[in-house]
């Protein structure tokens, strides 16, 4: 069969010929730049809220709105990359639906099937790191379990039943790990319990899974600080 | 008996299954392999080990041959 076998990657890196591939080497970067950028934009504000207090306690209203904006901005940037796994409008009839479940269960082993019936979120372990994909993106759990990349990617077609959808970039990802992460836009990498509380909550177990399955090369993944986080209604 | 799936809107479509010693059927599924490529579609195999490769001609010795839609940054 080696023949008709194609090495050379994914066919759609050719549409995104300027991108350098998205390997360990890069996605390390990504993170040491996001956590620069992250410390950034929220230092000054804790400075400001810190300075405000010791020069006179009673301007802790304007020390408050400082502190408000150092929490509020990391947490709108991990909605951007939550968002990514959010399910879409249902597009296809009951039967489509169902049958292209089927395909996916039978591409998926037991646990991820389990997981993908109740959270609608797909789980694979990759090379880069724990994978859970949604309709019209993936997360990537890794540093076990304690970051998060999150990526907007979908197939072109947006009639395709759930299930296909998903089933498209599980089948992408399994032929070329780093060629799907360069093809698919990169939105935020950040703290996973960020992204935790932004989920919708039938889609937090499957989070909850890819940490667990994370940490099984990192022994100390935040599972327990995720579980005490306070639930967003 | 290896088959050709085909992710569409109806779920998923088996259009052609063959055997390793009915190169008949075979002929008429890397046919129908070809028509499906050339319509825009891709063909991933699944290998022995249970890994997937990109292929450009329907292999005679793989199990499942899938057609799948290309994929884009959203």
């Amino acid at each position: 069969m080696r023949q008709e076998l194609e090495r050379g990657g994914l066919p759609e890196l050719a549409q995104v010929w300027w991108r350098e591939p998205m390997d360990e080497r890069r996605l390390k970067r990504r993170e040491r730049v996001a956590t620069a950028y992250t410390a950034v934009y929220v230092l000054p504000f804790c400075v400001i809220g810190f300075g405000l207090l010791l020069v006179d306690p009673w301007l802790f209203p304007v020390s408050l709105w400082s502190f408000v904006h150092a929490w509020v901005i990391p947490e709108l940037f991990a909605h951007r990359g939550a968002r990514v796994v959010f399910p879409l409008r249902k597009s296809a009839g009951e039967r489509p639906e169902r049958t292209a479940l089927g395909l996916l269960g039978d591409l998926l082993d037991h646990e991820p099937r389990e997981l993908m019936l109740g959270t609608g979120l797909a789980m694979e372990r990759g090379r880069l790191g724990v994978w859970l994909f949604g309709e019209a993106g993936a997360l990537l759990l890794r540093s076990g379990g304690w970051r998060v990349h999150c990526f907007c990617v979908r197939v072109e077609d947006a009639e395709l039943p759930r299930g296909d959808r998903i089933a498209h970039l599980l089948l992408a990802l399994r032929e070329d790990e780093v060629g799907f992460a360069t093809v698919a836009n990169h939105a935020f990498t950040g703290a996973t319990w960020r992204v935790y509380r932004r989920l919708k909550e039938h889609q937090r177990p499957a989070l909850e899974a890819a940490i667990a399955a994370s940490s099984a090369e990192r022994p100390t993944a935040p599972s327990r600080t995720i579980s005490q986080a306070p639930a967003r209604s | 008996m290896a088959r050709l799936v085909r992710m569409d809107r109806s779920g998923h479509t088996e259009l052609a299954a063959w055997t390793g010693t009915d190169q008949p059927s075979y002929e008429r599924a890397a046919a129908l392999f070809d028509e499906q490529l050339a319509g825009g579609y891709m063909g991933i195999a699944r290998l022995a080990d249970d890994s997937y490769e990109q292929v450009k001609r329907l292999p005679a010795d793989a199990e499942l041959v899938l057609l799948r839609r290309p994929i884009a940054g959203g």
